[in-house]
């Protein structure tokens, strides 16, 4: 038995901790010990198929599902759901199926590509802050401070507000606003990732990093990195879902508040700011909408605590 | 605060292309009139200058002058301010008051029923982007059941009890929007601070002295869970912010965040830099209040 | 005709793991009677701790479990008792102080308060009274301007300080029973021999017995009368402390007392400082012999295969071992 831990864990003793453990692991095979513990969390499962499905549906879709998405019919206008329209039409008689398909490869690519930039830029601040010591750490980890304290959302909003027009005519219409939201979504949550990575710097570097850099020579310093910013791994990924699930829903809140995608683009959000006009005649066209974009996000939360109880070493029964 | 309004005055200054040159196509104003208004913001003084007048100007009050509501910036601010505040304030204290117990007793209960339910109730509550669950509360109470309006008005024509019913009715929708995804993150906090606590030698301590369990949870576990969940609700504020800014769209309250996206849509730079100038402000008076809180409540903390 | 306080009978406390069942304690019998010190020696992980929690209960049931056994206090058995009737029994009769007092003292309460605590509820007191018993309570144990630093916060202590702020929370409802589970191995050596003292002081006053936790053997044979040695979970041996010394049986014991560095046999003639080879075995799967005898310098075949009993070898003198 273990006597009670005598200290309160911090943020810095976890990815420490999971730097043992991961090392332990590394004995005998160490995706199969994660897996293992994944797979006990019956959520995280559940959520995995049902984003599998979603995956699915929105990259091969339109392969099936041939109905244009901008196809207007008057006559066919806010239908309920049917067999030559399942989500029903909206109020310009369009598919709500297939433009949710369509959206759904916005969506999804914006979440993605968000959390790319967050955690790239995460983890070469991290790296760097954790590296460096004295001055520049302090005064990276000052400016995460800073970032943290944001309004997000009013921030997003400012910035989309005044680059809009001119990111347009650099990158046409649909890249502009793509690479703006992504950049500007991401470029606002680096900070847990840095933060992670920092302090698995911290902790390892007064070992191995000394050690090696003696022994080995300063050139060989990539290869400590190497060595250090595996263990960091496990809470980076657990961020990094989050952070997938977070830009999905800023990009669908941009939309619906009109200042994301252009509206003609059939975005989650988008299809949500239209449908809330005619909720009271044709609900199935908000529900279809906002019910995609709360089951992508939980599952992606499902499957991020699953990860984060299969990578984290302290569970207990 | 100064680092932020450093960060936005920056972010406005590279916007490529001059913020007033909507004023400029606007055709009702006379071009004589655009070149002295651009004198007079000195639009065309470096960068530095025109900083500085900014953020004085910001300081001292005088928040320039809406093109398009036609009033003083700081009146249409002041007019709609209160609302927000009082429904952000309303939603944190539901969001608490839900938080706290569920969060306590899943804590010091882990994988329980209990626990497992109020979990996934939380992952639901956070994963539920909130303009889905404020559209999905109106099609319920208000379409269906017609039990609550949905649109808010600032002027009632009631007064008395009738009044403050009123007010209420219209604030349920939004208040619980806000404060039940806020509740549904503050509960996996709460639980997970009441979780590393329960494990702390004191704990055993206080268990060896006989007091029973529920004055051990109480009095020592919760109040010191609490002290880390306290700041963070602070440190939090910005996402409610943003939460408002939502709420207000769907439910059509007239606060500060409907006034931010109409003063976006419509293109009115001065509102849209006062509005973005006074959530800054929030948010550090946020953290000040979270700095000031744990030393508060921390006794280890001292600020001699 | 001296009172039996306490009689640990075959305890057997186990917790579930992911792993598997861990054996912390795996029938353990003890005995201690009034007035008197106690020893409960072993390296980490021995069991010492989960049976000194044991008998408080303190241990957490969902993982832990008593599997067998019984633990009587004054003649009742404590296993089966409800949470209610074992806070008569917490701090009253049966107090605990633990090993680090960094952590063991609630940071946002004063010291004042939490002693007063256990003196209101015990005592049935009001806040005033109670607090003027915990500023006494300090004087008591030493500690300068009670009056004054009954306000103070943990943090404002020293260590071992703090260790006498814990013997006072202690004290305060006068116990016939005081465990102390290495209460200064986590202390200076200086501080250690004052609070050891300090200690024994207050059994005198208040006529209280000792069990003592600890892995110092020097400790032990400074304060104990009887001196129980664990291993693996069980009891490998027991006997009034200067027949443990004097003669120790066990092999795991003769390990114990050899490796005590001794300056004077340093000194007299060049002596390594003997350590134990080998590692305590897992408590997960323990192997169905003696447990000590992967590490024995005299295992034969019978004690890997077979458990010895726990023997009488003289009086008082119990030995758990085929020698």
């Amino acid at each position: 038995m273990t006597v009670a831990q005598s200290a309160p864990t911090g943020v810095a003793a976890q990815p420490a901790a999971t730097a043992v453990a991961a090392r332990k692991k590394q004995h005998f095979s160490p995706w199969r010990e994660v897996w293992r513990r994944f797979s006990r969390h019956r959520l995280a499962l559940a959520s995995s198929v049902v984003l599998g499905l979603i995956v699915a549906t929105v990259v091969f879709g339109p392969f099936v599902w041939t109905v244009p998405i901008n196809e207007i019919d008057f006559a066919a206008k806010l239908q309920g759901p049917s067999w030559a329209h399942p989500l029903g039409t909206d109020d310009l008689g369009q598919d709500v199926l297939a433009r949710m398909i369509y959206g759904g490869r916005i969506s999804l690519a914006v979440g993605l590509a968000a959390m790319v930039v967050a955690i790239f830029v995460g983890v070469l601040v991290g790296a760097i802050a954790g590296m460096a010591s004295g001055k520049v750490d302090a005064a990276l980890m000052w400016l995460a401070d800073l970032f943290l304290s944001l309004p997000t959302l009013p921030l997003l909003l400012l910035i989309i507000y005044l680059f809009r027009d001119s990111l347009k005519a650099v990158f046409g219409v649909e890249g502009g606003i793509f690479i703006m939201i992504v950049v500007v979504i991401g470029g606002l949550r680096w900070m847990p990732a840095a933060r992670l990575v920092r302090a698995q710097f911290l902790s390892l570097r007064e070992k191995e990093f000394v050690e090696a850099a003696r022994a080995l020579g300063a050139s060989r310093s990539r290869q400590v990195i190497q060595h250090i910013l595996p263990n960091a791994l496990g809470p980076v990924i657990v961020a990094a879902t989050i952070d997938v699930a977070a830009a999905i829903i800023q990009e669908s809140t941009l939309s619906f508040l009109g200042l994301g995608f252009p509206p003609d683009i059939p975005t989650w959000g988008r299809l949500l700011a239209d449908a809330k006009d005619y909720l009271d005649i044709a609900p199935h066209w908000a529900l279809a909408s906002g019910a995609a974009i709360f089951l992508t996000v939980l599952s992606i939360n499902f499957i991020g605590d699953g990860l984060r109880d299969a990578l984290d070493p302290r569970r207990v029964i | 605060m100064l680092g932020i309004s450093v960060l936005l005055y920056t972010v406005l200054a590279l916007a490529p292309g001059d913020p007033f040159s909507e004023l400029a196509q606007n055709p009702a104003v006379p071009p004589e009139v655009a070149a002295a208004l651009r004198a007079k913001f000195g639009l065309d003084d470096p960068v530095w200058v025109r900083y500085g007048h900014w953020f004085t100007s910001m300081m001292r009050g005088d928040w320039g002058f809406s093109f398009v509501s036609r009033m003083d910036v700081d009146t249409l601010i002041l007019q709609r301010l209160p609302t927000t505040l009082i429904v952000i304030g309303a939603a944190q204290l539901i969001a608490i008051l839900v938080a706290l117990p569920v969060g306590v007793l899943a804590g010091i209960r882990p994988y329980s029923v209990f626990d497992q339910v109020a979990n996934t109730l939380a992952f639901i509550g956070f994963s539920l982007p909130t303009f889905f669950t404020g559209l999905l509360l109106i099609l319920v109470f208000s379409i269906q059941l017609d039990w609550l309006p949905f649109v808010y008005r600032a002027d009632i024509n009631a007064t008395g009890w009738k009044f403050y019913w009123e007010h209420i009715k219209q604030s349920i929708m939004p208040v619980m929007v806000l404060g039940l995804f806020q509740g549904a993150s503050l509960v996996r906090y709460v639980r997970s601070s009441v979780l590393d606590v329960v494990k702390l030698d004191y704990v055993i301590t206080a268990r060896s002295k006989g007091i029973g369990e529920r004055k051990v949870v109480t009095k020592h576990v919760v109040r010191n869970a609490l002290i880390p969940v306290v700041t963070l609700v602070m440190l939090q504020m910005p996402v409610v912010f943003g939460g408002a800014i939502v709420t207000e769209q769907i439910f059509r309250v007239p606060g500060i965040g409907s006034l931010l996206i109409s003063a976006m849509l419509a293109n009115d730079t001065p509102v849209v830099m006062a509005v973005t100038f006074v959530f800054s402000c929030l948010v550090v008076l946020c953290n000040l209040i979270a700095d000031v809180l744990y030393a508060w409540l921390d006794p280890r903390i001292s600020y001699r | 005709m001296v009172e039996t306080l306490l009689e640990i009978h075959g305890l057997k406390t186990w917790f579930k793991t992911d792993d598997g069942m861990v054996r912390a304690v795996d029938g353990v019998d003890l005995r201690i009677d009034h007035g008197e010190t106690v020893g409960v020696v072993g390296e980490s992980g021995c069991g010492k701790t989960v049976t000194a929690r044991s008998v408080l209960k303190l241990i957490d049931m969902p993982p832990g479990r008593f599997e067998d056994g019984k633990i009587l206090w004054r003649g009742r058995d404590l296993i089966p008792l409800n949470d209610e009737e074992m806070n008569k029994i917490r701090a009253r009769e049966i107090a605990i102080i633990f090993q680090e007092p960094m952590t063991s003292l609630n940071p946002v309460y004063t010291v004042g308060d939490q002693i007063a605590e256990v003196i209101a509820l015990h005592q049935n007191l009001g806040r005033k009274q109670a607090m003027e018993g915990a500023a006494e309570m300090l004087r008591l144990v030493n500690i300068p301007n009670p009056q004054r630093r009954v306000h103070d916060y943990p943090h404002q202590f020293s260590g071992g300080m703090r260790q006498r702020v814990m013997i006072a929370m202690a004290l305060s409802c006068q116990p016939k029973l005081l465990i102390a589970d290495e209460p200064t191995t986590a202390l200076d050596v200086t501080i250690q021999a004052q609070i050891l003292e300090l200690m024994h002081e207050m059994k005198d006053r208040f006529g209280m017995a000792i069990m003592l936790i600890t892995h110092a053997m020097g400790v032990v044979a400074e304060t104990c009368q009887r001196v129980t040695v664990m291993y693996a979970g069980k009891v490998v041996e027991e006997a009034p402390v200067g027949e443990l010394f004097g003669q120790p049986r066990h092999p795991y014991t003769q390990g114990l007392i050899r490796s005590i560095p001794r300056v004077d046999r340093a000194a007299e003639k060049k002596q390594r400082l003997e350590a134990i080879s080998g590692t305590v075995p897992s408590l997960l799967d323990p192997p169905p012999g003696c447990r000590f005898a992967a590490r024995c310098r005299y295992a034969s075949d019978i004690c890997v295969s077979e458990m010895p009993p726990l023997k009488e070898v003289a009086p008082g003198h119990l030995v758990r071992c085929v020698l």
